[in-house]
Order: structure tokens, then C-alpha cells, then sequence
């Protein structure tokens, strides 16, 4: 077990190494000269010998690998530079941004996943039921609908024709519904037609019709069929974490909600390529990390994988 | 058993359905220009945020464009970057997948690892890291869906490649002599295209949702080149005024991601092929 984790660290560092890099070439290669671009963005008139001055001070006549070793060594500390903008450091920008992203991106999480698990054990339990093809639909109307949509629907008739909800997110429950909504309902309806899959796979399985035969209660064959599906949820979950950070970018910037993608978004509209940076390394860490810790856990959830330490 | 036999052609006639439906999309699509009510660029004062009416079926935007002749044309833009994406980032994927099922090796190791580092990245993340950074145009932004994308099916060609490599029909084949080119192309890819092609409609949607989005964001196509991402966004401003700006790209919106989503899914279970989702 141990040494599954070990390896798997390993295995991590090189991603996060490549990952790191990648970041690194994407900002190197962005059309344009990172010293105007920063002159720019605060607004100094640029001159020659003010860009001169400027590049030196940066490091940028520096050859590629050296500047890549400086700014990887420096984002280890968590030191990913200064805002162009601003000036601020990036990091304790991207902190105070993740606060509001995890709150958005959590509730809705456990919003799409508390609605789709017990959808879908019923679905699955009485296929071909009607609640079955009215889940079934909207899961799929769901599943194609753009998160943006999403928003601007909601926004149309829940604030402009009905005065519900205030149009700008803040804090308070009513403030955070619309921009839950948009983000939860695609996810939702994904995790329902998985879920689903993976349910009626698993009933479908010999153990199953074993159970039932030898008379074991249906409450208690459903846990059995849960534990056995758990990995595959968990995965399935894990992977939504993606889409969820992709998709707060959509959902932030429409809503004014100050987290991460709304960060990255000023920022890509400013140029501030230090915090594009950032926000690309730090969010793709945290992708890594869950599926990380999600991988560990299968291994906790079945006991067969302690022995031979893999995952599936 | 009889039971059987009638759901097979049921699933087939609902996968002609779809067809035929998205057939039909993309024949407006390509009628556009011919059946476009107004010119989709023209502007005028005197006709902004109009309702819809006889002359404008779906309103005026802002700037007294025709909405109908925009959400027409930008069918165009999003059918066909969705469907080209889909396709580059398929052969792609599939050749590299394929050789480095196939040779193995250095080759094997260098496309996974690359693979492995792209799936770290959330690919939305990445697309608009990428996308704000080289600036609007749709080329950028399917630059940006497509650096990710490819590697879904390269892992899928890989997969099947070593699936089917040990298979006697392909031990027969490179007995009788034939190239590793022959064998890849002749003996393998017909086996391995169903599956395949499959999973490559289920993403047309799935990257149409993803351009769209971007284009949203202002850092897709711009205007004022008429894509109903960026339709949505620009009116969304005028929601109180001119409603229709911004349902009627919407509608156009969720209707083709639906029929092409359909389309896979049909597509799925009429060659019922287990697919990675």
C-alpha cells in the first residue's frame, strides 16, 4: 500500500514537473514582449530604454531554461510572481479566489451529486419505468445544455421576468443559487447517466441474482451493488472536478463572483500573464491532487487492490 | 429472441432519424447565405432591439442586425468548427495512438506520457488559458480544445491496437508478408473504426459546448463574425430589452448540441460498443 502511494508521488512529480513546464512554454511562446506587456499593463508609456531597463530587471535576457528553473524554484515556495496589473503577488491572489471557488464549486458538487445518486439507483432499480425515460430525458437535456446557457436562461426568466433572484452573486443562499444551478445541472446529468450505467451493470452481475434468489432483502443486495460501484462513481466524480474548474471560469465571470475563473478572466482581458499563469498551474495541481487522493482511495474502498497495489 | 431483432431495428430506425436530422442541420447550414432573411452584418440605427416581426422572424440585436440571418449563419461557424475539430483531433490521436500501440517502445512511452500530461490539465482550464493567450479567432480556439483532445483518442487507439495486435488474422497477416503499414491500415483500422467513430460523435457536441463557451467568453470567434456563443454573450446585456437577441441563438444552441448528442448516443447502441464516456 505504502509503496503504491510512494509510487504514485513519483509519478506525480512528473506530472506536475511536465505540467509546470508546459505552463512555463505557453507564456514564454505568447505572442508579444513580457516586458511591454507588463509596461502596458500598468499603464507606463513604454520608451526603449525604459523596456531595457525593464527586461533586465524581469530576467528576461536570460536564456529559456534558466528563466523556467527561477520561476519553477520560486513557485515550489509558492512565490508565482507579481500581478503586471497590480503588483500584488500572485499566490495571495489565487488563495483568496480559491476561498470563493471552493464554495461555489463544492455547493454544486454536492448539489448535482446528492440529486443524481438516488435518481439513479431508482432509474436503475425500475428501468424503463416512466420515471426512468423523464430522468433519462432531462439528464440528457442537461448533459447537452452549455453551462453559459444554463446562466443566461436562468438569469432571463428567474430575474427579468420573474424578480426573483438578484442578478449579481454574492454571498448570501438566494445570491448563490443561480450560479449553483449553471454549474451543477450539466454535472448532474452526466453523473445520472453514469451512475446509471454503472448501477445497472452491476445488478446486472451473478452475485446479484444470487442474493435475490437465496432471498436476501433488496435493501441489502443495493449495498452490496453500491460498495461495488463506488469505485467507478468515485471516479466519475473525481473527473467532474475538471469540468467544475473549467466551467467556475464560465459561471464566475457571468455571475461576478470573485474566485479563480473570474481571476483568470481579468485577467486574460488584461494581459496579466503571470496571473494566467498561475491560475493554469494552480488549478491543474488541484485537479492532480484529487484524482491523487481519489486513486488512494479505491485502494481503501476494495481491499483487493491493498494486496496488489495497483488501481483500476 | 424475436424481441431482440425488433429493438435492432428500432435503434436503427431512430439512428436514421438522427441522421437525418443532423443531415438537415447541416444542409441549412450550408443554405445559409441563400435563405438568410436579411444580410446577418447589416446595421441600422432605425431598426435596433426591434421584436420580431415580418420583416425580422427573430428580432434585431443591439445594433439593428437581423437575428435570424446571425443565428443562421452562425450555424455555419459552430457545426463546421465542431465537426473539423473533431476530425483533425481524431486522425491525430488515432495515428499516434495506433503507432505507439503498435511499435511500442520509446514511441509508446513518449505519446502516453504526453497524454498523461494533458489529461492533467482540465481541459476547459487549458482551452481558455490557451485561447486568451493567442487572442480570438476560431482557429485559436480550436487550437486550444484540440491540444487536449486528441489524447481521448489516442488512448482509445492504443488500447485497441494491443487489444487486437495478438488476434490470428493479424499474426496471419504479417506471416504472409505484409508491412507494418499494410497490417495498420488494412488488417486493423476496419476493426478498430467502429469503436472509434463512436466515440468521435459523442464528442461533437462535447467540443461544440466547448467552442461555444469560449466564444462566450470573448476569446473564441469574434465579432462581428456571427457565432451563437458570442451572440449569447454580446446580447446578454440587452436581456431586459431585446430578449429574443439572446434566445433565439440559444435555442439554435440547444438544439444542435442535442441532435448531434443524439446521434451518438444512437450511434452507440445501434453498434452497441462499449465506450469510454
Amino acid at each position: 500500500m505504502l509503496k503504491y502511494i510512494g509510487k504514485r508521488l513519483i509519478h506525480l512529480v512528473f506530472i506536475m514537473f511536465a505540467v509546470s513546464f508546459l505552463t512555463f512554454l505557453l507564456m514564454y511562446l505568447a505572442p508579444g514582449d513580457a516586458a511591454a506587456k507588463k509596461l502596458n499593463a500598468q499603464g507606463v508609456a513604454v520608451s526603449e530604454e525604459v523596456l531595457e531597463k525593464t527586461r533586465e530587471s524581469m530576467g528576461l535576457n536570460r536564456p529559456f531554461l534558466v528563466q523556467y528553473g527561477d520561476w519553477a524554484l520560486h513557485a515550489l515556495q509558492g512565490d508565482l510572481g507579481e500581478s503586471y496589473k497590480d503588483g500584488f503577488p500572485v499566490a495571495g491572489k489565487l488563495m483568496k479566489g480559491l476561498r470563493y471557488t471552493s464554495i461555489l464549486a463544492l455547493t454544486s458538487l454536492v448539489l448535482a451529486f446528492v440529486t443524481a445518486l438516488p435518481l439513479s439507483i431508482l432509474t436503475a432499480l425500475h428501468k424503463d419505468s416512466l420515471l426512468d425515460d423523464i430522468t433519462r430525458f432531462f439528464s440528457f437535456v442537461g448533459n447537452s445544455l452549455p453551462n453559459f446557457l444554463i446562466s443566461v436562461l436562468l438569469m432571463y426568466f428567474l430575474c427579468v421576468r420573474a424578480h426573483l433572484l438578484p442578478l449579481v452573486a454574492n454571498e448570501s443562499v438566494k445570491g448563490l443559487i443561480m450560479p449553483c444551478l449553471a454549474l451543477s445541472i450539466p454535472i448532474c446529468g452526466r453523473f445520472i447517466r453514469q451512475f446509471r450505467a454503472e448501477i445497472l451493470e452491476q445488478l446486472g452481475k451473478p452475485y446479484v441474482s444470487g442474493a435475490t434468489l437465496r432471498g436476501v432483502k433488496q435493501r441489502y443486495v443495493l449495498k452490496s451493488v453500491l460498495h461495488n460501484s463506488s469505485i467507478t462513481i468515485l471516479t466519475i466524480v473525481g473527473l467532474s472536478i475538471g469540468t467544475l474548474l473549467g466551467g467556475s471560469v464560465v459561471i464566475e465571470t457571468i455571475f461576478r463572483w470573485p474566485g479563480l475563473g473570474k481571476l483568470a478572466m481579468d485577467a486574460i482581458n488584461n494581459r496579466d500573464y503571470p496571473v494566467i499563469q498561475g491560475f493554469v498551474l494552480f488549478t491543474s495541481t488541484v485537479y492532480v491532487v484529487i484524482n491523487l487522493i481519489i486513486d488512494i482511495a479505491y485502494s481503501w474502498i476494495d481491499p483487493r487492490l491493498r494486496e496488489t497495489g495497483g488501481g483500476s | 429472441m424475436k424481441k431482440r431483432v425488433k429493438s435492432r431495428e428500432h435503434l436503427r430506425r431512430r439512428l436514421i432519424l438522427f441522421l437525418v436530422l443532423a443531415g438537415i442541420l447541416v444542409v441549412i447550414s450550408l443554405a445559409a447565405p441563400l435563405i438568410c432573411p436579411n444580410d446577418p452584418n447589416a446595421t441600422s440605427a432605425a431598426d435596433m432591439n426591434r421584436a420580431p416581426c415580418a420583416e425580422f422572424p427573430f428580432g434585431t440585436d443591439r445594433y439593428g442586425r437581423c437575428v435570424c440571418s446571425r443565428v443562421l449563419m452562425g450555424s455555419r461557424t459552430s457545426i463546421y468548427s465542431a465537426v473539423a475539430l473533431v476530425a483533425i483531433t481524431f486522425v491525430v490521436g488515432m495515428v499516434l495512438g495506433m503507432l505507439a500501440g503498435w511499435y511500442g517502445g520509446f514511441l509508446d512511452s513518449l505519446v502516453m506520457r504526453l497524454a498523461d500530461v494533458m489529461l492533467a490539465f482540465p481541459q476547459m482550464v487549458l482551452a481558455i488559458a490557451v485561447a486568451g493567450i493567442l487572442g480570438g479567432g476560431m482557429g485559436n480556439a480550436m487550437l486550444a480544445m484540440g491540444i487536449t483532445g486528441w489524447t481521448l483518442y489516442a488512448r482509445l487507439a492504443r488500447a485497441q491496437v494491443l487489444a487486437l495486435k495478438e488476434e490470428p488474422y493479424v499474426h496471419a497477416a504479417r506471416l504472409s508478408g505484409c508491412s507494418s503499414w499494410t497490417v495498420l491500415t488494412k488488417t486493423l483500422l476496419p476493426n478498430m473504426l467502429g469503436p472509434m467513430l463512436v466515440t468521435a460523435a459523442t464528442q461533437i457536441g462535447v467540443m461544440m459546448i466547448g467552442l461555444a463557451g469560449l466564444s462566450f467568453l470573448g476569446i473564441g470567434v469574434t465579432e462581428p463574425q456571427a457565432e451563437w456563443g458570442s451572440m449569447i454573450n454580446t446580447s446578454r446585456a440587452y436581456l431586459q430589452l431585446a430578449p429574443w437577441a439572446v434566445l433565439a441563438p440559444a435555442v439554435a444552441t440547444i438544439i444542435t448540441v442535442m441532435i448531434f448528442n443524439y446521434l451518438g448516443d444512437c450511434m452507440r447502441d445501434y453498434l452497441d460498443v462499449g465506450v469510454e464516456r
